[in-house]
């Protein structure tokens, strides 16, 4: 039980995909700017992983080496073009709004990584919640970015006002730059700050070290 | 021709894959350490970008779009909901063959590019490219124009910042920003940059 547990909730802080492994990015990036958007994403995203990791640790045995990687993305392909086929038919909008990235989704390295890392070695059920496990870390990362870029950007979550705007006669000046591109990367960042801080583990170790300040009386 | 000159500056700067759109971002974050490296990456994305971008239009134009099939005598036969699968086959076909040509033709240059081709199949600008391609509804010339375009302005985002980080691994980066944290921040500076780009009206 305590292994089920380990891989599932390990990816969300100890082993993040976004923050550590440096996995998954580009979506993460580019859907982020509204919560109810990076939400729909976030459950896609995990419901393929956990299905193409069940699947391909299913015929992990029957798959010739040579051609795994084909076998692989033509799974992962059918399960995304699943998802985006229910999109297009419930959720019309949002499909609109995530444009090119459902399709992504496909080339997101979560899936592949997970597939070829955890999948090809492990039975079909641990693969399951593996893929879970990993959905969640994306998620969870994905649904912290959002919240801050959509309630600093647009003082709403989930559409919904939270911060009175100026421009609604409030006292909230909306930041239009958390709206934009670059805010993402800088508040991935500062998340990633914030991670490490709490695990000092996960600090990279610097390739040159810089020399101790030497004391005012030496530098004179 | 002055179309096509447009689309190519805008695929470049305006609509940078890397830094507008965040397209390839992992490999652009992972391998962004040496410049050389970020070179050989980026030639090899120009190269793939210029092959399969045509090609996917070929196919979604005359296969998958609705009404394709005419010719075979299946008029009101709509496969476009097989367009996912029939990229990235495409992409994946590609990458194969052209390591393999190189391999036997071009040695030099595949020994230069070699570690790089099979990571470029899991590439998101790549299939990124190919999906823009269909959601704008490029002809053929549009699309090599734009696969070239979009290449070229990955690889010039990546050799630049691999430029940027070379110079920033002797700098004294808080603890917890080392590494990741601190690239995501430059790559965000970076990306701010671009944006000036974004008033261009070609």
């Amino acid at each position: 039980m305590s292994d089920v547990k380990k891989v599932l909730f390990g990816p969300i802080l100890a082993n993040n995909p976004i923050a550590l492994q440096i996995l998954g990015i580009c979506s993460a990036l580019a859907v982020t700017s509204s919560l109810s958007v990076s939400l729909v994403m976030a459950i896609a995203l995990t419901l393929v992983t956990a299905f193409s990791s069940f699947f391909i640790a299913i015929i992990r045995n029957h798959i010739p080496n040579s051609i795994r990687i084909i076998v692989q993305m033509i799974i992962i392909a059918s399960l995304v073009i699943v998802v985006d086929q229910v999109l297009k038919a419930f959720a019309f909008e949002i499909s609109k709004q995530l444009s090119v990235f459902v399709g992504l989704i496909i080339t997101n390295c979560i899936v592949m990584g997970r597939a070829e890392a955890f999948a090809m070695k492990n039975g079909p059920v641990m693969s399951f919640v593996d893929g879970i496990g990993n959905g969640l870390g994306y998620s969870a990362m994905l649904i912290v970015v959002a919240f801050f870029r959509e309630l600093l950007g647009a003082g709403k979550l989930f559409g919904v006002e939270i911060f009175a705007t100026i421009q609604n006669g409030g006292w909230y000046q909306p930041n239009g730059l958390m709206l934009l591109p670059p805010s993402a990367f800088f508040v991935i960042g500062l998340v990633i700050w914030v991670l490490r801080s709490y695990k000092t583990e996960q600090v990279e170790e610097p390739e040159f070290k810089i020399a101790a300040n030497s004391r005012a009386q030496e530098a004179l | 021709m002055e179309h096509l000159i447009s689309l190519f500056v805008k695929a470049v700067f305006v609509e940078n894959m890397a830094l507008a759109f965040f397209l390839g971002m992992c490999t652009f974050l992972a391998l962004s350490k040496k410049v050389e490296t970020a070179i050989g990456l980026g030639i090899a994305v120009v190269v793939v970008l210029a092959i399969t971008v045509p090609l996917n239009n070929l196919l979604y134009q005359n296969l998958l779009v609705d009404g394709a099939l005419d010719w075979a005598g299946l008029p009101g036969v709509d496969l476009s909901f097989l367009g996912l699968l029939s990229y990235i086959g495409v992409i994946a076909a590609v990458v194969q063959i052209l390591e393999m040509t190189l391999d036997k033709y071009m040695p030099a240059l595949y020994n230069a590019l070699g570690v790089f081709l099979p990571l470029i199949t899991v590439n998101c600008a790549i299939m990124g490219a190919s999906l823009f391609m269909v959601e704008r509804d490029y002809n053929f010339s549009e699309s090599l124009v734009y696969g070239v375009g979009a290449g070229v302005g990955w690889a010039l985002a990546i050799a630049a910042l691999a430029g940027i980080r070379e110079k920033l691994k002797y700098s004294d980066v808080p603890a917890g920003l080392r590494g990741l944290g601190i690239t995501f921040i430059t790559v965000g500076l970076m990306s701010l940059g671009f944006m000036s780009f974004s008033g261009v009206q070609l």
